[in-house]
């Protein structure tokens, strides 16, 4: 059965990451490519790198950032914050990564969703939706950082972006995000039945529980989850290890294989 | 031993490359028929729709000279799009005519309820477990897919493996020293990069 999969998130800028992480035996913990190695190490099932400044001079630093990641990991790598064009996805795709998250861009030109597409493949072009709850089973888009409403519905937005060609949509509820009280549930059920397409839910992981809550009754594909591995709260095996006992399709850590 | 990766200007080669440079193997992109001189093992990746992979590869005057590899029984490895083009046609570009070196069509999958692409971590089960392509690999190894159609192979003795995904699929083919799969092995961790292993030993 296809496994649900787990997915650490790092925010990077200025080619570091963000916060950083406490990994133990890490010797640079702000370095985004040793961190990928040690979800690498701990086989999660994907990885996720945000730029979240994101200027174009910035991007120099993270497809170096992406090409040095993509020598030592061997799992599907996501690079979202600053794709712009259909240029910038080249770039992105060249250096190693495996799909592209676009975001405001998207919203601010949806052709680049249907040129991204057309030109490297639906799978690789994952669209990230910020969205805040505007009143009962009704969110809006926002843009930076959750800051800017851009007037449009989320699941009216999710439709059409699947339409154009998106091979996947990350999902972050701006609601919940930081919180560690758990994912939009019914956000993410919403989508997740709107659309043919597989979506990662984000925002709000303060526990196992709720991945596997997000996982089952938010209808996910895939959890995507920051501080919760970062600061060893849990390891991604702990994740695993859960979710099977919790009767969810999990790839086995090689010890276990 | 050099292992050429054929770059016809799709897919995410990097990748194939990096994997085989990290087993320790002696890899380069080819692009021109002339560079295949020299080669003992080829692999043809691909990402992308059929018919845009099939004219690429014939515009770089390599449809040609990459069947007769195939024919001559070299050691070949199809990954994903570099699989389906083995067939004779895919559903995806009506009008595109693959390699036809195995019997069949690329067909969408059937609307079931379940997502498209089918995207993630599945289980890929060997025909034959016994097949040295398996050799080190846990039973029914997981490996990353990500496609939207599916090969309809329909010769049984060409199937090496079946994964389970809104119907029972032929994943993998091999035929001779020709491997070719569905799932990405370079992006599927141990497990894939135990197969590339492996390929290189047949």
């Amino acid at each position: 059965m296809l496994a649900k999969r787990i997915i650490p998130c790092l925010d990077v800028t200025d080619g570091r990451v963000v916060k950083g992480t406490n990994f133990v035996d890490l010797r640079d913990a702000g370095d985004p490519v040793e961190s990928a190695i040690a979800y690498n190490d701990q086989e999660a099932d994907e990885l996720v790198f945000l730029d979240i400044t994101a200027s174009s001079d910035e991007r120099n630093t993270m497809v170096d950032v992406v090409r040095r990641t993509a020598e030592k990991c061997f799992i599907p790598l996501t690079v979202g914050g600053g794709i712009r064009t259909v240029k910038d996805v080249r770039e992105m795709l060249l250096a190693g990564a495996d799909k592209v998250s676009m975001n405001s861009a998207a919203v601010l030109n949806p052709e680049l969703v249907d040129a991204g597409a057309n030109a490297y493949g639906n799978q690789c072009i994952v669209v990230a939706i910020d969205a805040k709850r505007e009143g009962n089973g009704k969110w809006g888009v926002y843009t930076h950082g959750g800051r800017k409403p851009v007037g449009l519905d989320v699941i009216e937005w999710a439709k059409e972006v699947y339409n154009r060609g998106a091979g996947e949509i990350l999902l972050t509820s701006m609601d919940a995000d930081g919180t560690k009280d758990g994912y939009d549930i019914e956000l993410t059920r919403t989508v997740s039945e709107a659309v043919g397409i597989p979506v990662i839910a984000s925002g709000g992981a303060g526990n196992l529980q709720h991945m596997v809550d997000v996982l089952k009754e938010g209808k996910a594909d895939a959890v995507l989850a920051a501080s919760i591995f970062h600061f060893g709260q849990h390891t991604v095996a702990e994740a695993k290890a859960y979710f099977a006992k919790h009767d969810i399709s999990v790839r086995p850590m090689r010890k276990d294989a | 031993m050099q292992v050429g990766i054929v770059d016809y200007g799709r897919g995410n080669l990097h990748s194939v490359e990096n994997a085989f440079l990290a087993i320790g193997a002696n890899a380069k992109l080819v692009s021109t028929p002339e560079e295949l001189e020299g080669l003992t093992h080829l692999v043809l990746p691909g990402q992308g729709e059929f018919g845009d992979c099939a004219a690429n590869l014939k515009e770089r005057g390599l449809f040609e000279p990459v069947k007769n590899w195939i024919a001559a029984d070299k050691p070949y490895l199809g990954i994903c799009v570099g699989y389906q083009l083995l067939l004779e046609s895919g559903e995806e570009s009506p009008d595109a005519i693959g390699l036809g070196v195995l019997k069949g069509s690329c067909k969408r999958f059937p609307n079931v309820g379940l997502k498209i692409p089918h995207m993630g971590w599945n289980q890929v089960v060997p025909t034959d477990p016994s097949h040295p392509i398996w050799n080190e690999l846990p039973e029914n190894p997981f490996f990353y897919f990500v496609h939207s159609y599916y090969t309809d192979l329909q010769e049984q003795e060409d199937i090496a493996a079946h994964c389970d995904y809104a119907l029972n699929f032929p994943t993998m083919a091999i035929r001779g020293k020709l491997v070719a799969t569905q799932f990405h092995p370079e992006k599927s961790q141990h497990n894939g990069l135990q197969l590339l292993k492996n390929f290189l030993a047949l």
